[in-house]
């Protein structure tokens, strides 16, 4: 996994709340059997007057110019503001990829749902959970200034907006380490193997019924 | 010291290690696959050149793209027009043989959605976590399992590790007191409860349902209430154990036998909160205030009772909501409606992990039976949850029921829930839909969906707009 570490990047703000994640990427994207190449789909019906198909080239499509990704001045963003409960719904990880596949690095909301945010972190992207007023202030202070930048920096647990105010964000360690060392959580659950191991005899003495075998 | 809940229970006996910052790794013992969320979990354990820890554990079954008409379904596999589908469903078949697990594929009468066969077939059981790359897993948290939704790089982990690194969620016990009222089924509860405490309200927390609205409920039933808990926000809902899921279960193909059993039912006697168990928040919700309910916006929270007025923006103090409803009403092409009556509908839609097992089926049969569809309605459909549902409501003659009535009988899928495959919405039309999810373009591009209970969706056939099924079953 790529890590995170720290990124300064342009901020687009998606003043939206409850964005579900049929509205990050719809299903009929979800056909594919790959993790890339969702991007050019992310937010399709939010982004095009047309229904999008998978397999079919963006270009040319008519886009509705109020979305704000559409916006030339969020051209290139990389860090996405959103409102409350961002990433409810579907347990979709096409929603994550689609973001990243996007450029998208980290996205900073109120609140985001929980399978989506666990989502992120396995894929490099950062969620972040910032007070209902900093965020407003995000809000303004982006929406201010074209251009306007936002620091990320995983390893102080800060962002800082484009007037240098910063703010502070919680996360687990655990979930940390791994971002910022880009680790493979699978690599790291395999090293706790005798664990397992000690854990499924206990289990197996315990409630034998549980490693009945399923054959058809 | 307190006692615990029923979710503390399952979190302890599923505890492999617990790390200092409350992170920990969770054993998980069925996972349930399906062809949407698998490919890219599978390819990553062949890029990786990692086996399945156990492959006893997990079990699949296409769902979502398979074709539900009877003319596609004929050929298997070779059936689906749609390429891409194709792909998908035939790359789920493959891992499934590449790596030893058992799939019931498109010819097997044991397919059907994901969280209606696991029940049925007895594998999913009292006591166990459950996970799928699906939301609505909390479905099996009616058995006094721990279930819930995972992304696919988890996916990759349960099958690699057969773990889960998780962290303990908050407990909240959502308790619904008296007795249902007649026509008023599991789903009008749910509803009623994500109405009262918001799409977001169970985010972070496990819910138990409790009291004797939901002790009543059939294990159908349960599985309606705990489908959709994730649509209150919680990844987990839950429902303790009594007589209702040991007699549900027993018997089932994969469920014990014999001394297991009888070790099971009592080992499963003790998956009930702790009578002193503490909660972290408590929810009471009156069973006699519940109406049969249905969703006018774009978001499960969005529900009114059938005899309520449509809630409008301008009335609404909240800024957010304002926006909300303003945008909700403008998708949903409310403008100069009052009541859900002055809805005209389009299409009707039976079906999907939430409501299409057999009770579900008999419900909707008993409200059209004799009756015609309206002639306003471009389409009813009634999808089955599994091939054996499907089997069982022929044997019991609902099937031609709903064909007299207008209704097509189909094959089993999730087909218009979320419309990956062929059924959908087009847009602009409104769809009485016994379905989990509104959002926008769920199911299908522009596509208004109204969620409701399978009577609710029955009598709204008939009379080609919504109408309170209590008095519609009078006349």
């Amino acid at each position: 996994m790529r890590p995170f570490t720290q990124h300064t990047g342009l901020a687009a703000p998606l003043d939206l709340a409850n964005v579900d994640t049929d509205m990050i990427i719809p299903k009929q994207f979800l056909k594919s059997i790959k993790r890339t190449g969702f991007g050019k789909n992310l937010f399709d019906e939010l982004r095009y007057q047309d229904e999008g198909q998978p397999d079919q080239s963006c270009e040319g499509r008519p886009l509705r110019d109020e979305f704000v990704l559409n916006q030339a001045r969020y051209a290139g963003a990389s860090v996405l503001l959103a409102r409350q409960n961002f990433g409810c719904g579907s347990s979709r990880e096409h929603a994550p990829w689609a973001l990243d596949d996007y450029g998208f690095r980290s996205i900073i909301a109120p609140s985001f749902a929980d399978i989506f945010y666990n989502n992120c972190f396995k894929n490099g992207l950062l969620p972040i959970v910032l007070q209902a007023e900093d965020i407003d202030q995000l809000f303004a202070e982006v929406t201010a200034k074209e251009g306007a930048q936002v620091v990320v920096d995983l390893e102080k647990q800060t962002v800082t907006s484009p007037s240098g105010a910063t703010f502070e964000f919680p996360v687990d360690n655990f979930r940390k380490h791994c971002l910022l060392n880009g680790l493979d959580d699978i690599g790291l659950t395999l090293q706790q193997d005798s664990a397992i191991r000690r854990y499924e005899e206990k289990r197996m003495n315990e409630a034998p019924w549980l490693f009945l075998s399923r054959e058809k | 010291m307190s006692g615990k809940t029923l979710y503390d229970k399952l979190w302890d006996s599923h505890l492999v290690q617990q790390r200092d910052d409350g992170s920990a790794l969770i054993y998980i013992d069925l996972q349930l696959l399906h062809e949407v969320t698998s490919p890219q979990a599978f390819e990553g354990l062949r890029l990786a050149g990692r086996k399945p820890w156990r492959v006893s554990s997990s079990l699949a079954t296409p769902d979502h793209n398979v074709p539900t008409t009877k003319k596609e379904r004929i050929s298997g596999v070779d059936g689906i027009e749609d390429p891409v589908s194709k792909i998908q469903v035939t790359t789920l078949d493959d891992n499934c043989n590449e790596f030893g697990i058992t799939e019931f594929d498109m010819k097997d009468i044991r397919q059907g959605i994901v969280h209606v066969v696991g029940p049925e077939q007895g594998a999913t059981l009292p006591g166990m976590t459950v996970v799928c790359g699906d939301s609505h897993t909390s479905t099996h948290g009616a058995f006094g399992a721990l279930a819930h939704g995972i992304g696919t790089s988890e996916v990759e982990h349960v099958l690699a590790t057969q773990c889960l690194v998780q962290k303990k969620s908050r407990n909240m016990l959502v308790r619904v007191d008296g007795e249902l009222s007649p026509w008023v089924s599991a789903k009008d509860v749910v509803l009623a409860i994500i109405g009262a405490i918001g799409t977001a309200g169970g985010t972070g927390y496990a819910i138990e349902f409790g009291g004797t609205g939901i002790q009543s409920l059939s294990m159908e039933g349960r599985m309606t209430v705990c489908n959709m808990a994730i649509e209150a926000g919680a990844r987990v809902g839950l429902i303790a154990v009594d007589d209702t899921t040991i007699n549900y279960v027993e018997g089932r193909p994969y469920a014990p036998k014999g001394d297991q059993w009888a070790m099971a039912v009592d080992a499963w006697k003790e998956l009930v909160s702790d009578k002193d168990a503490q909660f972290d928040e408590v929810v009471i919700i009156k069973a006699e205030d519940i109406k049969p309910q249905v969703t006018w916006g774009t978001s499960p929270e969005m529900v009114i009772a059938i005899d309520e007025n449509i809630p409008r923006s301008e009335d609404q103090t909240d800024p957010v909501k304002k926006e909300g409803y303003a945008r909700a009403w403008k998708y949903m092409g409310l403008e100069g409606k009052v009541t859900l009556a002055d809805i005209t509908l389009d299409r009707v839609f039976i079906g999907s992990c939430t409501n299409s097992r057999i009770e579900d089926l008999r419900i909707a049969a008993d409200v059209v039976k004799g009756r015609k569809v309206a002639s306003t309605l471009k389409q009813a459909i009634v999808v089955p949850g599994s091939g054996l549902v499907k089997a069982q409501a022929e044997k019991e003659g609902l099937h031609l029921i709903f064909e007299a009535a207008g209704l097509e009988w189909r094959e089993p899928g999730c087909s218009m829930c979320l419309a990956m495959n062929a059924d959908k919405l087009g847009a602009g039309e409104h769809c009485a839909s016994t379905s989990n999810r509104n959002f926008e373009g769920r199911q299908g591009f522009g596509g208004r969906t109204h969620l409701v209970s399978p009577a609710m969706a029955a009598a709204a056939a008939i009379a080609g707009h919504f109408v309170d099924v209590n008095e519609f079953v009078k006349h």
